[in-house]
């Protein structure tokens, strides 16, 4: 079996999906734009990684996905969210620590989690996913029903040993789980091209026995023809299988991050020249009116501007609060 | 054989007649895996060589090669099949993970780690994944996940393969811990543990799998949290868990012979702690000796021995005395390793002394 190398093209989408795909990049852009600045007031604990530059690869990913098929994430999580169909609005009640937060405040950026639709939680460890969304396609199999669960790593998770264990065991068991690579390019503030030894993520599958695909991430056609592919594999019984997606990080690490292992001018060139809605609107041109799009933009904006006020003005969780569902029964 | 003796003990959920079957602390364990498979088919059991031969050499793929590496999950893939008796590789991470993943997708995984000193390689899968879902998800996730490992000394199996990390484990909120001491309530707290819709760790103590005990037959369930008293007396109480509880029967049995009344409790679950039983039990003697294969800084003992000294200074007429191994790795020579292990002569040592002071 092999993996789509070549995108899809945009034609055979329906409009709805393609509408559908931008509505979530956008969604993605507008929450973490706007997160970028919140963080600057002070006013959200802990530590915020960003998503924006990536938009493509999750929303390429998870538009193949059901609510019933299961995602585990990263620490750089909130687009996998909303991609997977988080709420917005609970997703920044949360990043406020606020109550109706989507985990009542106690889990924050690094740890949102929505299992409603799938989404096994973003995780504060890295190359933490890929072993929890192998078990997510064990209860799948075991099932048999037909469901497929994505495991997305960096590149910096992509040199844990759990991740290594992961791609084996989904081999040897041969389980529906596909390990999605995203390579910004750097582990924190290590080069990818430093600390992954063979310099290529893809091409360790091969001694795994995994099919694997490098794709652009910041094309949404790329990605999603890939995952299509990886996707229909998990569920015909074919197994597991590896894609790797070329990213770029517009912002630091996480927020607050000074940036220095790259220029100000590599920053700009990266926005200009890869910017994943940028590429998508040039790919659909003819087929969607721009306007559209334009309002699609408006509306994740409008909805992101609302649920950061909202979130603001919320309930902080009350003390009673603090032992509560450390165990279900105790 | 079968036995008709209504099994003794102060807190077991279930009394009056039970028919009961001699078998192995080994046996008692295959039948609470078995009764929870016949149940719940979402219990499945995954690990290393389970089975053992899948896919290897084996000339008849329809042979149980291995049975686990003490034999304790022999027979079960022949009853219930290569979907629900999964082997895996050597991957202790991935064994945890996916057991932890599937615990929160709909499965009841029962994963055995083999020796319980491997939780150095993958705690990670419990500690900062499984323990922590409900709470930090906001109590939407649930993980029935239950972790079966070999902890314990005596066997000659040295540094690697001998300890008994429980106190690691109950340190850990989110999940329950528990640590069984002989036949009947193996199978009562392991088929409570897969029954549960946390994460529970399940230490078996390798020194007591050869060990033979009247164990209920089919569904017999022991609740977690339930202390034991295995002995009753007023003179001093023991508190153990695991093998030293019958270590501290055998002292209590002896002293009683020179008119000394040792009462026995064996608290069987570390997390969650029957506080009551152990406060009870001080307040009646007054006098205790707590002994623990844990450790010897902040283990499972020295817990009890604050918990007493917080909540039953008052009833306390000596000093509290801790039986636990030296602070060291536990030594593979014979001669060492029964100086490390809190046995009987220590343990009854510390209760002559206890008796005498004030």
């Amino acid at each position: 079996m092999t993996l789509s190398t070549a995108p899809a093209a945009a034609q055979d989408l329906s409009t709805d999906q393609l509408l559908e795909a931008y509505r979530r990049m956008a969604k993605i852009r507008k929450f973490e734009q706007r997160l970028h600045l919140e963080n600057q007031t002070g006013d959200i604990p802990g530590f915020i990684h960003l998503y924006a530059g990536e938009e493509a690869t999750a929303v390429g990913v998870c538009m193949n996905l059901k609510d019933t098929d299961y995602i585990g994430s990263t620490h750089r999580g909130h687009g996998h969210c909303i991609a997977k169909g988080c709420d917005i609005k609970g997703m920044m009640y949360e990043i406020f620590g606020k109550q109706d937060g989507l985990c009542h405040g106690k889990g924050g950026s690094m740890h949102i989690a929505d299992l409603s639709v799938g989404m096994l939680g973003a995780n504060g460890i890295v190359g933490g996913a890929p072993p929890l969304a192998t078990g997510a396609a064990l209860t799948a199999k075991y099932l048999g029903n037909h469901g497929v669960s994505v495991a997305f790593s960096g590149d910096g998770g992509s040199n844990q040993g759990t991740v290594f264990e992961a791609m084996n065991m989904a081999v040897v068991l041969n389980l529906p789980v596909v390990f999605v690579f995203e390579n910004n390019g750097f582990g924190e503030a290590s080069g990818a091209d430093y600390s992954v030894g063979s310099k290529d993520v893809a091409g360790r599958a091969a001694g795994f026995g995994l099919p694997a695909v490098k794709v652009d991430g910041t094309d949404f056609f790329a990605v999603y023809e890939a995952a299509k592919d990886a996707v229909a594999l998990g569920r015909s019984g074919g197994g597991p299988s590896v894609i790797e997606a070329k990213n770029y990080r517009w912002f630091g690490h996480f927020e607050g991050d000074a940036n220095l292992y790259r220029t100000k001018e590599q920053i700009e060139e990266i926005k200009r020249d890869h910017d994943p809605l940028k590429i998508f609107r040039s790919k659909v041109e003819g087929l969607i009116d721009m306007a559209e799009l334009d309002k699609i933009e408006q509306e994740a904006e409008q909805e992101v501007d609302e649920s950061v006020a909202e979130a603001r003005a919320a309930a902080e969780p009350t003390p009673d609060q603090l032992t509560v569902d450390v165990y279900k029964n105790y | 054989m079968t036995a008709t003796s209504t099994v003794k003990g102060t807190t077991m959920t279930q009394t009056g007649e039970q028919k009961t079957k001699r078998m192995s602390f080994r046996q008692a364990i295959n039948a609470a895996m078995a009764e929870a498979m016949r149940e719940d088919e979402k219990v499945v059991l995954i690990g290393e060589d389970l089975r053992g031969g899948n896919g290897g050499t084996n000339p008849d793929p329809t042979v149980e090669a291995f049975g686990g590496v003490f034999g304790v999950t022999g027979g079960l893939w022949t009853e219930f099949g290569g979907d629900r008796v999964i082997d895996t590789p050597i991957s202790e991470s991935a064994i945890l993970g996916a057991a932890a993943g599937a615990a929160v997708t709909g499965l009841r995984p029962v994963a055995e780690l083999m020796f319980m000193d491997f939780f150095g390689v993958c705690y990670d899968e419990i500690y900062n994944q499984a323990a922590k879902f409900r709470y930090m998800f906001g109590g939407k996730a649930t993980t029935p996940l239950t972790v079966r490992g070999i902890i314990g000394a005596g066997v000659g199996a040295a540094a690697q393969h001998s300890t008994s990390p429980y106190h690691l484990f109950t340190s850990t909120p989110g999940v329950k811990v528990v640590v069984p001491s002989n036949p009947a309530d193996a199978k009562g707290l392991l088929l409570a543990s897969i029954r549960d819709d946390d994460p529970v760790i399940f230490c078996e103590h390798k020194a007591l799998y050869d060990v033979k005990g009247d164990v209920p037959v089919g569904s017999y369930v022991i609740p977690l949290g339930k202390a034991n008293f295995t002995r009753r007396g007023t003179d001093v109480t023991i508190i153990a868990i695991g093998n030293p509880v019958n270590a501290a029967n055998k002292v209590a049995d002896k002293l009683k012979g020179e008119g000394i009344s040792v009462e026995v409790l064996d608290p069987r679950t570390t997390s969650p702690l029957d506080e009551e039983a152990v406060l009870q039990s001080v307040a009646d003697t007054g006098r205790v000796v707590i002994a623990d294969e844990s450790a010897a800084r902040c283990g499972f003992g020295h817990d009890l021995a604050a918990l007493i000294a917080q909540k039953g200074f008052h009833d306390l007429k000596a000093p509290i005395h801790l039986v636990t191994p030296p602070h060291s790795p536990v030594p593979f020579s014979h001669a060492l390793e029964q100086l490390w292990i809190p046995g009987a002569e220590r343990i009854e040592e510390a209760v002559r002394t206890v008796l005498k002071e004030d």
